[in-house]
């Protein structure tokens, strides 16, 4: 790629993440009352969105290390926050995930929303374009600013056409979250300092802000607070109860989201922030997530047995899944984070189709209450053969999307810590038992109900909203590679960045995959390593060169490499 | 014919199974069936002609492996979907592709009336194709992903008629029960790849002799684990209790998943993984003892039940049983001799059960029944033949597996092992024909509506009854005892199990014993082989003995015998009350302590404290309530101005 990617002259990042905030802007423009035009022009929107975005994922290098489609432009040079993207495999998968939810969520709408729909439609566009900045920020303050983005309309959507106790909810939501997110700006300032009285230069850029040298108690400190923000917003237990109350009374959409994407920014958050910023606070912390996550996967799944409303199971549910996310990604080995990031995209599909099947059953019947359902599928066949796919797809059958990640969560797992794995290894046991439960109560069995004797089918649309997530619970579950192939080197990044600066004895350089990786490039690394111990490379000897990326740069790539290099380890 | 064609056997039934499901409601019927039936029909030409090619080849080469795509490559791991095709999986292949053709079959007739037609035939040959990738599998996964997946195939026909509640019980019990299995398996396979680096079957296979020490605790674990996972999917103690209830699916169902097919996928992965549990001494003896037991036990609680089916069921557990028994005292190849044999007198059984309850219309319960051999007398013919096939009578398939069986349990495993053999052979012998009995024989104890229903099934059904009689009656035949050249299925199977010898040591006496010729066989004394069969022979006709007089000649006699002995006949026809304990013991406890957890921990205390400190901060500082407008744009601009207060204080320092 000599050429960085552009759509209509915009880099292409920049164009993803902000072109819903421009159908957010023209969406003011049409009168209130036509909400059709709204809704179909929102869609729109989101389906271009989507669409811009899969170039990044077709014309992404896998095999190359550090960011790509890097774009970094001075905002505030004074103060050294700059407005800088990039995507390494991790943001990728991410940000096509969202981008397609954010698009099935728009359809799901239709019939859903019928009041202000306006406002909600710009607020959804909003979420999105927060959403993705902050799997594509580079910059903390800018990261920041797009996590803070992202409370707002969440806010809005579940405290305005939120359920019953819907103030109660949003409250809580917000409150949770903002508490986190406090600690963590704290967090980021402190960090800064530290990186000037380590260099003498003022910088957010997180490339740079890798290589800051920390006493480990600060590491300590630092790491519980971007810890608790993220694991607020993950949620592990015990930090899980605002969940269920966003989810049930948020709307569909609402949750689609708020399971699919926003509980990913935690998870994310670890992943890009807390670990690899001070490894040594997570290697200290790590038996602590460890104990959590897996209390987390086995306290959900029993929980989420016993609930009579369907969405708080499925909330519960997520709180099972997304301890399986953080073990894996606490296993710190190549099948752990990457099928923790895999379980990332494959709870936002499940779950989201889960929350997507549940408003399908709630807008017929206005209630999720499962005992007043039984016998569905007598009536409403396609839907229960599609919504059975789905609660296969979460309960880690074989074939099917959920399988992969759990597997190599528990595979990872397994090879740090055997008698974890083996334990939370039931939570495969019990994520049967309370999805399929609830199936055989809602979906099988005589028709109890009268109400339900004559429930219409899936409409067209309804279709159309399901679709695609199965063809990609299909896809993921038969053919994963497509999707780990972006994993292999971020995981190897972590597992250096984790063990490279710490006082630990390091692991030893992580196995490539098979013979794809040349000898060579393995060399140019440990190369890179030895000059640079955080094997960070050339965006941390950028800076520590002084050679400011002060003029305007569309990167591609590493910052510092010449664009049209082909690898970095030619030797 | 070309090996090369070895993926469509897998595949013709996966487009048959997608056809059919998206055509649900829509085909004909017609239609349905001919892609149903047609694509299993074609998987079993191919089938054959694979395995004709294979028997063209010189012994020790009969090794075919087909990778289709690479399936998950994560950092060290590397699994390919790929098949391999040797004597053991040729076997299972066959057994599972004719089998399964003559029940798809079958199931034209039995399904006719059904409304949701191309929905069962859709899972039918669903389920079809994850059988064939189980067992044709050339990696732990990818047969994991069989291994499930039959268990998906089986909930969903279990649970077909799901509007009747305790058919969608009896699905999802299934399932759970089966995924509690499967989480040993699973752990199993992570011991196997942390051991080996690797889940390929060949790999695995070949290093294990180098890599485990005879006896060792990681051999016995990774033996022990798998163990875990063929409990729950063949039905053994303790996780046998989701069989019975799987009787709620449709008879050609249970004659295939429940009987002829999946369940026996627990015996053929120790098969497979024979290597493994030959290292493993005391994992062998676990499975032996296990095998035994449930043998035993399930056999006793078929002696009283009265749905022909439950019957049925239990006399599966029982029999899968005797194939881990054979496992178990490393008679290998018995062990997969026996469950060919099975399959086809209890398929044969349960599709004659199928064949009464529909000529029946729906009656299940054997006191309501008798007296059928004159109104049905294909179906009686060949479930008779099945009745002394699987009561191990001379000439019958069942007689010459089972004999295989109980002779090597008393030559590797000892007396006591072979005793609870041929108790089970008494128990087996007597529930049976008592079945048989009730059904045919006696007064007619017809409801007035089964009665005016009667008729003979149609050819659709008789036919594959007839064709499956055949078998039973000859199958037994191609692995004669005492024979010289008698042993055809040993010999085929020699190349598979000739890797034990390299396990060396203690195990080798079982290495020999289950390549079933050579030294070791001949050592032994073929007249006390003789002898044990007998007396075997002798027991079994006892058992049939004292069913005639039981069920023909006195038939008030078993009404006096339970009121005589009240506590035992109640144990037995609660099936020893296993289900009410381990729901009292085990599934009411999980669901008390979820709703405290929820109710009490979640609620009360993690809320509780977040409520607390809200409240606590409330009180103690009143006038913060100022700041709480509840306006969020307000806490946006708050938020705001604090950046640029903090930021402007850092630029201007």
């Amino acid at each position: 790629m000599t050429q960085p990617l552009t759509i209509l002259g915009i880099p292409i990042l920049s164009f993803v993440i902000f072109f819903p905030s421009v159908g957010a802007l023209i969406l003011l423009l049409l009168p209130s009352s036509r909400t059709h035009a709204i809704r179909v022009t929102t869609l729109v929107v989101a389906l271009i969105t989507f669409a811009a975005s899969i170039p990044l994922f077709t014309a992404f290098q896998v095999a190359q290390r550090g960011m790509q489609f890097v774009e970094r432009v001075p905002w505030v040079p004074s103060l050294g926050i700059q407005y800088s993207l990039g995507v390494d495999g991790v943001s990728v998968l991410l940000i096509l995930m969202t981008t397609l939810l954010s698009a099935i969520a728009v359809l799901s709408t239709f019939s859903a929303v019928t009041e202000r729909v306006k406002t909600f439609m710009a607020l959804l566009l909003v979420l999105e374009t927060g959403m993705l900045g902050v799997f594509a920020a580079l910059d903390l303050v800018l990261f920041y600013i797009f996590w803070e983005v992202v409370l707002i309309p969440m806010y809005l959507l579940i405290g305005v056409w939120g359920g019953q106790r819907r103030i109660y909810a949003a409250v809580k939501f917000i409150l949770y979250t903002v508490v986190g997110s406090l600690l963590m700006l704290v967090g980021i300032l402190y960090l800064y300092f530290a990186h000037q009285a380590a260099f003498g230069e003022f910088t957010f850029d997180l490339l740079r802000l890798y290589d800051t040298p920390l006493t480990h108690g600060a590491q300590l400190w630092l790491f519980g607070a971007f810890a608790l923000a993220f694991a607020i917003k993950v949620p592990m237990w015990p930090f899980h109860t605002w969940l269920p109350d966003a989810h049930v009374e948020a709307p569909t959409a609402g949750s689609v989201i708020l399971a699919g994407v926003l509980l990913k920014m935690g998870t994310y958050g670890f992943l890009r922030f807390a670990m690899p910023l001070f490894p040594d606070g997570a290697i200290a912390f790590a038996p602590w997530i460890i104990a959590l996550s897996v209390i987390g996967i086995i306290y959900g799944a029993l929980v989420a047995m016993v609930q009579t409303d369907v969405k708080k199971l499925v909330a519960y549910s997520s709180v099972s899944h997304l301890g399986f996310v953080m073990l894996g990604l606490f296993a710190l080995n190549p099948q752990g984070i990457q099928g923790s990031v895999l379980q990332m995209v494959n709870h936002g599909l499940s779950t989201g189709a889960l929350f997507l099947a549940v408003g399908i059953l709630y807008e017929r019947r206005h209630t999720r209450e499962i005992s007043e359902f039984g016998g569905v599928t007598k009536a409403m066949p396609v839907f229960s053969a599609l919504f059975l796919i789905i609660c296969l797809s979460s309960l880690g059958l074989p074939g099917l999307n959920g399988f992969i990640g759990e597997f190599l969560i528990l595979l990872g797992a397994f090879r740090a810590h055997p008698w974890v794995a083996g334990l939370s290894a039931t939570g495969v046991i019990l994520g049967a038992v309370y999805l399929l439960w609830m199936f055989q109560r809602v979906m099988f069995g005589p028709v109890t109900k009268e109400e339900n004797r004559a429930l219409p089918d899936l409409t067209r649309r309804e279709l159309w909203v399901l679709a695609p997530i199965i063809v990609f619970i299909v896809w993921i579950g038969v053919y994963p590679n497509t999707f780990l192939r972006f994993l292999d080197v971020p995981a190897s990044v972590l597992m250096e960045q984790v063990s490279s600066r710490t006082t630990v004895t390091p692991v030893p350089a992580p196995e490539y995959r098979g013979g794809e990786e040349s000898g060579a490039d393995r060399e140019g690394i440990a190369l890179l390593d030895a000059e640079r111990p955080d094997g960070l490379g050339e965006e941390g000897g950028a800076a520590a060169n002084g050679a400011h990326a002060d003029s305007v740069q569309h990167h591609h790539a590493d910052g510092g490499s010449p664009p049209d290099a082909p690898g970095r380890g030619e030797p | 014919m070309s090996l090369q064609l070895l993926w469509l056997v897998p595949i013709l039934p996966l487009l048959g199974a997608l056809l059919n499901g998206l055509g649900a409601g829509r085909l004909p019927r017609k239609v349905v069936s001919a892609i149903g039936v047609g694509s299993v029909g074609a998987a079993l030409v191919i089938a054959l002609g694979c395995f004709a090619t294979l028997l063209g080849m010189p012994g020790e080469e009969r090794f075919f492996a087909q990778t289709l795509f690479s399936w998950i490559d994560s950092g060290d791991l590397s699994v390919a979907v790929r098949l391999g095709l040797d004597p053991l999986s040729a076997v299972m292949m066959l057994v599972v592709t004719g089998v399964g053709f003559l029940i798809h079959v079958y199931s034209t007739g039995y399904m006719n009336h059904e409304k949701d037609y191309g929905r069962y035939f859709s899972y039918l040959n669903l389920f079809t194709f994850c059988m064939l990738m189980l067992v044709l599998a050339d990696n732990f996964l990818v047969m994991f992903f069989g291994w499930e997946g039959v268990g998906l195939c089986s909930y969903l026909l279990i649970g077909f008629w799901y509007t009747k509640p305790s058919a969608a019980e009896a699905g999802k019990k299934a399932f759970i029960v089966n995924r509690i299995g499967d989480w040993g398996f699973l752990i199993g396979i992570f011991l196997l790849f942390v051991t080996f680096g690797s889940l390929d079957f060949g790999r695995v296979f070949t290093e294990a002799p180098s890599i485990l020490p005879l006896g060792g605790g990681m051999a016995t674990a990774i033996a022990l684990f798998l163990f875990v996972g063929a409990t729950g999917k063949s039905a053994q103690i303790p996780l046998y209790t989701w069989l019975p209830d799987a009787m709620e699916g449709p008879t050609p169902v249970s004659a295939l998943i429940h009987a002829a097919t999946m369940v026996t996928a627990g015996v053929y992965m120790i098969a497979r993984c024979h290597v493994l549990y030959a290292l493993a001494p005391t994992a062998l003896l676990v499975v032996a003892v296990v095998g035994a037991a449930t043998a035993v036990y399930a056999a006793t609680i078929g002696l009283v039940q009265k749905d022909i089916k439950r019957v049925l069921a239990y006399s599966t557990v029982s029999q899968l049983g005797y194939m881990f028994l054979a496992m178990g005292v490393s008679a290998f190849a018995a062990g997969i001799f026996h469950l060919m044999t099975h399959a086809f007198f209890k398929a044969l059984l349960f599709l004659g059960a199928g064949s009464v309850i529909h000529a029946l219309s729906g009656e299940q319960d054997m006191d309501r029944m008798g007296g059928l051999k004159k109104h049905l007398p294909r179906t009686h013919a060949t479930m008779l033949i099945a009745t002394l096939a699987i009561a191990g009578i001379f000439p019958f398939a069942g007689f010459f597996s089972k004999d295989e069986i109980l002779w090597k349990a008393f030559s590797n495993g000892g007396p006591i092992l072979w005793a609870a053999g041929v108790i089970g052979a008494f128990l087996t012998a007597f529930y049976m024909f008592r079945l048989y009995f009730m059904t045919f024989h006696g007064s007619e104890r017809l409801t007035p509506e089964a009665k005016g229903h009667l008729h003979e099934s149609p050819n659709s059904m008789t036919i594959p009854l007839m064709l499956l009689a055949v078998l039973s009656l000859i199958g037994g035949l191609i692995q004669v005892p005492l024979l010289q050249g008698g042993q055809r299925l040993d010999a085929f199977l020699e190349p598979v199990f000739a890797d034990l010898a390299r396990v060396g040591g203690a195990a080798a006496h079982g290495a020999a014993a289950a390549a079933g010729h050579g030294a070791a066989h001949a050592a032994h004394d073929p007249g006390q082989e003789i002898a044990l069969m007998l007396v075997s022979l002798a027991i079994a006709l006892a058992g049939i003995y004292v069913a005639h007089r039981f069920y023909v000649k006195d038939p008030q006699a078993p009404h006096r015998l339970a009121a005589r002995a009240r506590g035992w006949y109640d144990l037995l026809w609660n099936k020893y009350w296993v289900d009410e304990i381990y729901d009292a013991r085990i599934v009411q406890p999980i669901v008390r302590l979820s709703n405290r957890l929820w109710k009490d921990v979640d609620a009360a205390v993690v809320d509780g404290a977040v409520n607390g400190i809200g409240r606590k901060i409330e009180q103690g500082a009143g006038w913060l309530r100022l700041a709480q407008t509840g306006y969020v744009q307000l806490y946006a601009l708050i938020l705001t101005v604090g950046l640029v207060v903090v930021f402007g204080y850092l630029a201007l320092r």
